[in-house]
């Protein structure tokens, strides 16, 4: 009996929807607080904290991702998109290592204390510099522009290819578990090594 | 992160009409939109009439034109440094470690009110001490004082309001009393704020000024317990009245006066917790607490160097008031996170600009030391 794999792992799920929710707070919150004046701190104090959270969590995503079995790509993909694919999930990866990462290191040249919550603080990563703190904040927005725009464009493919497509490629991803007994798996699948992107 | 990427094979998928095509993009259309626009929304790129801390600093800029390098408000002034003597009088009132019996290194920078770094020293601007305690767990608190006993305006908006009432005019090179009067008329709480200012004569110099914190804050103590405070710093300096001196006198008097006490002694000040009751305002900075409440003398700030802005480490430190150790925390006052928002952004503006020399150069601050 084949038993192929149609979904990523539970767990590869969970950190997926977790992060995900995390990410849109963060792009939400950044771009909020550098405009309002009343809710500007609040909106920092829940920004670093859980911007170092990515930080930590993409690196347990990451090792996670080299070592869970993928699903194979959906067979409505192209070669050109899958590599599309490929290379927009290795870039939202980096982001979220590098935002959080040139966040810290912003905050280090301007010697803000890092602070996650009550005296529980982070130590600075780079020297006391009020310039490359400047070079480091103009690169934090540009890359959480760009973040956005990947967000936009990963959200766009997917209702492309639920809404166009219809090959029920959110299924590989959804919290819940498909069984893969309602629909026979087409002959194609049961040949393939091939992954897709988580 | 590698894949295989394989060519697909054919499948075969329902067919669907073209309209029914069409209105699936549509729907993909706005679902995009739909997220474009909440990010711009939260951006405020809908409501450019608001005052956000971009416009703020902008409003500074158009008052006193850019000065490169400089702080956008504050711009005038010198580092200083030393130590705090805590005496252990406050860990009942806020557990911070600040309070904890001992010494810790202290870091800050008088300056002078207005985005003017060159503008000459005169008796009735505002005075500003900016300091940083460093604390031994890495925490840090910064604190940005004035001498002024009430703080003008009670919100953001009026802030701006007044800010910009006060921008000079081109032809007189001062303000326009009409434009101030009308702002007057508006906002009853800032004509009562200056007859409290008013009324406290003002100190000869830096060195005898009484700083205040302007906005109350909460203090949390180790049994969970939180109060209301305000601070104020005390100078041990006698008080003098400032001169009413007919010959102009010169344009770094103020801070050639104040390096000369320092190199002469070390200047010392009181740090005071003032402890507000219930009832107390605590967002209305406008409003000075009774006299009588209870006043708690925490510790001694010795400043006994000074340096200037183009050689001081604290040049590059923002005096963000919201920066705060565990067990001091923002009250309900919405000027406080006002501040910490416009202070981070003329600070993320001047950091990317190249540096002109301050006003006051290393050579007048070592002239001082005779």
């Amino acid at each position: 009996m084949v038993t192929e794999r149609r979904q990523f792992t539970l767990f590869t799920r969970l950190l997926h929807w977790t992060m995900a929710a995390m990410v849109l707070t963060m792009l939400c919150i950044g771009v909020a607080m550098v405009a309002s004046l009343a809710d500007y701190h609040v909106l920092v104090s829940i920004h670093r904290p859980l911007g170092i959270a990515i930080l930590v969590l993409v690196i347990v995503r990451f090792v996670n991702r080299q070592l869970s079995p993928l699903p194979p790509w959906p067979d409505t993909m192209s070669p050109a998109e899958r590599r599309v694919a490929w290379a927009s999930e290795l870039l939202m990866y980096g982001l979220m290592f590098v935002l959080p990462l040139v966040g810290w290191g912003m905050l280090s040249a301007a010697r803000y204390p890092i602070v996650l919550y009550g005296p529980l603080h982070l130590p600075p990563i780079l020297p006391h510099n009020a310039m490359l703190y400047a070079v480091l904040r103009k690169a934090h927005t540009i890359l959480a522009y760009l973040f956005m725009l990947m967000f936009l464009a990963h959200f766009g493919a997917i209702l492309f290819h639920t809404l166009i497509v219809r090959d029920r490629i959110l299924s590989r991803m959804v919290p819940w578990n498909v069984r893969p007994t309602a629909e026979p798996v087409p002959a194609v699948y049961a040949d393939t090594t091939a992954a897709g992107p988580s | 992160m590698s894949n295989k990427i394989e060519a697909p094979a054919h499948v075969a998928r329902p067919r669907q009409s073209t309209v029914s095509t069409l209105a699936r993009f549509a729907l993909i259309g706005i679902a995009l939109a739909a997220v474009a626009g909440s990010f711009a929304y939260l951006g405020g790129w809908f409501s450019p009439n608001d005052l956000t801390p971009a416009r703020f600093t902008d409003g500074f800029e158009e008052v006193n034109g850019v000065h490169a390098g400089f702080r956008r408000n504050h711009a005038k002034g010198v580092g200083v440094s030393g130590i705090f003597e805590s005496n252990g009088n406050g860990v009942r009132l806020s557990k911070a470690v600040v309070f904890q019996p001992g010494r810790l290194p202290a870091i800050g920078r008088f300056s002078l009110g207005g985005g003017q770094p060159h503008v000459a020293d005169k008796p009735d601007t505002v005075r500003g001490l900016g300091l940083q305690f460093s604390l031994p767990d890495g925490e840090r608190w910064r604190t940005a004082m004035i001498n002024l006993p009430v703080f003008p305006v009670r919100t953001q908006e009026a802030f701006y309001e007044q800010l910009l009432a006060s921008k000079p005019d081109p032809n007189t090179g001062k303000p326009d009393p009409a434009k101030m009067k009308a702002f007057l008329e508006r906002h009853p709480e800032t004509v009562q704020a200056l007859t409290v200012i008013k009324g406290q004569p003002v100190s000869s110099g830096f060195g005898n000024s009484t700083f205040h914190s302007l906005n109350a804050f909460r203090f949390f103590n180790a049994a969970g317990n939180s109060i209301a405070v305000r601070w104020i710093l005390t100078p041990l300096q006698p008080f003098e009245a400032a001169g009413t001196a007919s010959a102009p006198a010169d344009k770094n008097n103020l801070f050639d006066a104040l390096i000369a006490q320092i190199h002469a002694q070390p200047l010392r000040w009181h740090l005071i917790i003032i402890i507000g009751q219930p009832g107390d305002s605590t967002n209305d900075a406008t409003i000075a607490w009774p006299a009588e409440r209870e006043q708690v003398d925490v510790g001694t700030l010795t400043l006994d160097r000074v340096e200037s802005d183009d050689t001081s480490a604290a040049r590059d430190i923002n005096f963000d008031p919201l920066v705060l150790p565990a067990g001091i925390a923002p009250s309900d006052d919405p000027l406080l996170s006002a501040r910490s928002a416009v202070y981070s952004q003329s600070y993320t503006r001047r950091a990317g600009e190249a540096k002109e020399p301050a006003a006051i150069t290393p050579a007048d601050v070592r002239k001082g030391e005779r």
